[in-house]
């Protein structure tokens, strides 16, 4: 599609918002509709925008399969090491209230924030791996 | 008028299935199905479960649409012609009329009295406020009070993410055999 001038211009322009948006849903999520599934597909489809337009070789530059699969994992690893920081810190697995020694809600609020940002990158990098591995192979 | 609104969303939604039933070229297929999953975010919005609609709408017409483009891209677009089969008609009716049976037993929509809402619903609607602290009471619950079933599903997503991985990005791997030794894809 490297001739759509058109296109090209107007994907460039939206990337931007699309990502800011993503992480708005992500950081927003306590307060309004949206959580890390959400921000994790709407960032995953920035990524989509700009391989549909500028070709799948392009997006892989931007975003290697090897960070992609670090990320994944890297998600859930981060949702579970919120989960065992709790253990740790006396309380039960996901138990986020004791995050905070003075107040439970404050731990609340920084586990959701941590285990959120978990979904979100573990969903956005499966995502885009996934719209990579299909758009990346030659028809046969 | 929310009913009206509600009767030709649904109708809108039945027509949209039978389309893609009907539809033999696989591109409109997708096109349509897209357009359902628009639908059906838009009847998750009239039913205030704004968060599941926001779900429909950036996964169902988005993502999945493209990753079905990309795939009709890589098989054909066309669907052969089936030989009309009477046992499938037969399975398909019957389950839906025991499932529409079924709904007869439901308490109605919105029912306070519902058995859904006696549990654990008053706990979350009532304490989360100075237990979780978080306005949006659906993120209270996805993430705190049901973490464990998030980190499951988080865990799934991780799961098929690997599965395709394995089964597409590994084929194409050795499709380019000696170009793209180290398997970063640069030269895709």
């Amino acid at each position: 599609m490297n001739h759509q001038i058109i296109l090209r211009v107007i994907a460039k322009m939206f990337i931007p918002f699309i990502l800011l948006f993503a992480l708005y849903v992500q950081f927003h999520g306590d307060f309004g509709p949206g959580g890390g599934f959400q921000a994790g597909v709407i960032f995953a489809a920035a990524f989509v925008l700009y391989g549909l337009v500028f070709g799948v070789a392009a997006a892989r530059r931007i975003a290697p399969t090897r960070v992609l699969q670090a990320c994944a994992a890297l998600g859930v690893l981060l949702y579970c090491g919120t989960g065992v920081a709790g253990i740790l810190l006396g309380g039960t697995f996901l138990d986020y209230g004791v995050l905070d020694s003075h107040d439970p809600v404050h731990g609340q609020h920084l586990g959701i924030l941590l285990v959120e940002l978990g979904v979100g990158t573990t969903v956005a990098a499966v995502m885009i791996s996934t719209f990579l591995c299909f758009a990346g192979r030659k028809p046969s | 008028m929310i009913e009206l609104l509600d009767l030709s969303l649904l109708l809108f939604l039945a027509v949209v299935a039978v389309a893609v039933a009907r539809f033999r070229n696989l591109f409109a297929v997708v096109i349509v199905m897209g357009f359902y999953s628009l639908v059906s975010a838009a009847l998750f919005t009239v039913l205030d479960a704004v968060d599941v609609a926001f779900t429909e709408a950036a996964v169902g017409a988005g993502i999945s649409t493209v990753i079905m483009l990309g795939t009709l891209l890589l098989t054909t677009s066309k669907e052969k012609p089936q030989p009309f089969r009477i046992v499938p008609l037969v399975v398909v009716l019957a389950t839906g009329g025991m499932l529409i049976f079924a709904t007869f037993d439901m308490p109605a929509y919105g029912d306070p009295d519902a058995p859904i809402h006696q549990h654990v619903a008053p706990r979350y609607i009532h304490e989360s406020a100075q237990e979780i602290g978080v306005p949006n009471l659906v993120t209270a619950v996805l993430a705190s009070y049901r973490g464990y079933d998030t980190l499951g599903e988080t865990t799934v997503i991780l799961t098929a993410g690997i599965g395709v991985l394995l089964m597409l990005g590994h084929a194409r791997r050795s499709e380019n055999a000696g170009g793209d030794a180290d398997g970063d894809g640069e030269d895709a």
